[in-house]
């Protein structure tokens, strides 16, 4: 009762500041608070835990890779959850966005290697796999045109968000001009995915094919190896998240935000009432994109490699199944589906002993495919709708 | 008046001939053909609308009247033929740019968006928003908010504005559905079935909105309710097996021998 009060003070706080309109705030009062609560733990108690010696910089750095994918969920709630487009190849903006980053850090990495007859200081992580063409020594090695923009962070950054983007763009225009839909769409962008995958594979494409983009060493001049910029590229990515997850807010309850709805309902109807539905689909489509490979940069540095293991299909449908666990149509059901299932994951895939077995970290797979498909069956919202029922409950014990 | 004297008058002021027709007619067909899969499913000649008419199209089911509403809008693309509008051809534009043009439409089945709330489809259908940039900073104003709830006012949704669709009554969505054509205030208002599935006291009431839209739009209305028809007291086109049988007004209409053996012989 003293709690349910002090969430109505904290909703009265923030509606009259004008974070949140009214009239979901009496049907969602309670969901709504969970990303601010997250926010709060992840801002205050995780870096104070850490540095009291609590907790392991590892876990620090694990929590904000799960971020970085959690706000990759929010862009695929956006395309899936809001405008009802399935898209299988979120894992594959990510890793445009992370091959971006993956380049910048490359350059700055490790010492071995040569400096090219250009001037140019070949990335270690390169200089190991370079294909040489027949007849070329090791110091004949270039580094390739399109590995130079990488070399600063500004321009890496811009180029992170922008490609993907454009990708994004690309893979729409084709598709929703030409009026492609439902599960055909899904088919379309996994096909993407893979073909992509299959590039990034490539040795001859110089993006040092399966080995991936190794040798991290510094970022903005910074050792990533220091715990202390762990800890900031933690909060990077939890501000990162907080910012996207505003952002998409934002769309999602402007009229935009309504027009993504009812292409989800009912797309022809819209088009007679005078909207061209691909222009908005094109615009949920390439900011997913773009909050994709946001991610994929912030993923990056905290993980150290990034190869293309990262845009399998398979990483594509897992964004999904995030998504669904977490309940799609609501941002904050996102969030918590994309770091509930990577908990979980990290927690089923240690090997434990138990009094008769031995859990071994393939059983994993079990427990995805159990919880995938007991949130489908049993809450078809999702947990945060769970959430909100038992909140409901609650509630209504508290007014008895 | 016999109908093939009709269609050639029609002809007469046909676009492509004449500079009057502008002046007179707001839509026009001309040798309009539908086929699928080798079956004709319209087949008209040549058929005018004029300016502030409230035109009833009835025929029997399968007579091709919804593929007449779908040629217009923009949904079918006609085999052959003209679709004229407001002096220009829109034969072959998509259905957002003859709903720009100011053709609205309703159709059989009430579409809105179960998501939205009552209010919320409304505003969807505010007229000339619809760029992306307006929609995502701007929000709706306080004139329009005002004209929205007289309209809901007006049809008795103003009790459920911020229900979602998904909770109304069929005759509450067809309500709806009619609420935001009126509200986007197209020049031609495509209504197929305005009266199915209301009671009496609705489809009255329908008949008197369509009748109170009459003195500023121009209307289509499909209708199989010969009650309602015979309500609206216009102008009525019957339309048999995609063909104009005969036009008149709804008495006229009523004693035309083909038109009984239409619908109730055979």
């Amino acid at each position: 009762m003293f709690k349910d009060g002090a969430a109505k003070q904290l909703t009265d706080f923030l509606q009259a500041v004008g974070v949140q309109k009214q009239s979901t705030v009496t049907n969602h009062g309670i969901s709504f608070l969970v990303p601010w609560v997250l926010f709060f733990i992840g801002l205050v108690v995780i870096p104070v835990l850490y540095y009291a010696g609590l907790i392991t910089v590892g876990t620090v750095n694990m929590l904000g890779r799960y971020m970085a994918f959690a706000i990759v969920a929010v862009g695929l709630d956006l395309i899936w959850g809001y405008t009802g487009i399935l898209s299988l190849c979120q894992a594959f903006f990510f890793s445009l966005g992370g091959y971006a980053m993956g380049m910048y850090l490359a350059h700055h990495g490790g010492p071995e290697g040569i400096i090219d007859a250009n001037g140019w200081k070949i990335p270690a992580c390169l200089y190991v796999v370079y294909p040489y063409k027949v007849g070329e020594a090791p110091a004949d090695a270039l580094v390739p045109w399109f590995w130079k923009p990488f070399y600063t962070l500004p321009v890496t950054t811009i180029l992170g968000l922008l490609v993907p983007g454009l990708a994004a763009l690309a893979i729409g225009f084709v598709g929703f001009r030409s009026r492609v839909r439902g599960v055909y769409f899904a088919i379309l962008t996994q096909a993407i995915t893979v073909a992509g995958w299959l590039v990034f594979c490539m040795n001859n494409m110089k993006l040092c094919g399966t080995n991936g983009l190794t040798r991290f060493d510094r970022i903005a001049g910074f050792q990533l190896t220091n715990p202390n910029v762990k800890v900031s590229l933690y909060v990077i990515t939890l501000l990162a998240l907080a910012g996207v997850y505003l952002l998409c807010q934002h769309v999602v309850k402007s009229r935009v935000g309504r027009i993504l709805i009812a292409i989800r309902d009912d797309e022809p109807t819209l088009r007679f009432s005078g909207y061209k539905p691909y222009i908005y689909k094109l615009f949920a489509f390439c900011l997913a994109g773009m909050i994709a490979g946001l991610g994929g940069m912030l993923y990056a540095p905290q993980m150290g490699i990034f190869t293309p293991t990262n845009m399998e299909a398979s990483a594509s449908i897992l964004v999904v199944v995030w998504v669904a666990v977490g309940g799609r149509g609501a941002l904050s059901g996102a969030i918590l589906g994309a770091l509930t299932v990577n908990l979980l994951y990290n927690f089923f895939t240690s090997e434990k002993n138990l009094l008769i077995l031995t859990w071994k970290a393939e059983y994993w797979q079990f427990v995805l495919g159990s919880l995938f498909i007991g949130v489908v069956l049993l809450f078809p919202g999702g947990l945060i709708d769970l959430w909100r029922r038992l909140a409901g409950i609650i509630r209504q014990r508290a007014i008895i | 008046m016999d109908q093939t004297q009709r269609t050639a008058e029609y002809k007469e002021y046909s676009p492509r001939e004449s500079r009057l027709s502008e002046e007179r007619y707001l839509l026009f067909l001309e040798d309009i053909t539908a086929v699928f899969d080798g079956f004709k499913a319209l087949d008209v000649q040549a058929l005018g609308i004029e300016h502030n008419e409230l035109r009833v199209i009835i025929g029997p089911n399968g007579a091709g009247k919804t593929t007449l509403c779908d040629v217009v809008s923009g949904k079918t693309r006609p085999t052959t033929g003209y679709v004229f509008f407001d002096g220009a051809d829109i034969t072959h534009l998509t259905e957002e740019e003859i709903a720009l043009r100011g053709i609205g439409r309703k159709f059989q089945t009430p579409t809105v968006f179960d998501s939205l709330t009552t209010f919320e489809n409304m505003e969807l259908a505010l007229p000339g928003q619809y760029r992306l940039w307006s929609n995502l900073f701007g929000s709706t104003t306080k004139v329009q908010e005002e004209r929205i709830l007289e309209i809901l006012e007006r049809v008795g949704l103003i009790d459920e504005s911020h229900r979602e669709a998904k909770y109304l009554s069929h005759g509450q969505r067809q309500w709806l559905a009619i609420s935001t054509l009126i509200l986007s205030n197209p020049k031609l208002l495509l209504v197929d079935e305005p009266a199915a599935g209301l009671t009496d006291a609705e489809t009255a009431l329908t008949a008197e909105l369509l009748l109170e839209l009459k003195d500023d739009h121009t209307l289509i209305v499909i209708e199989h309710d010969m009650d309602f028809v015979r309500q609206l007291d216009s102008f009525v086109t019957v339309l048999n097996e995609g063909i104009i049988m005969a036009e008149g007004m709804m008495r006229e209409v009523q004693q035309d021998g083909e038109v009984i053996e239409a619908y109730l012989g055979r």
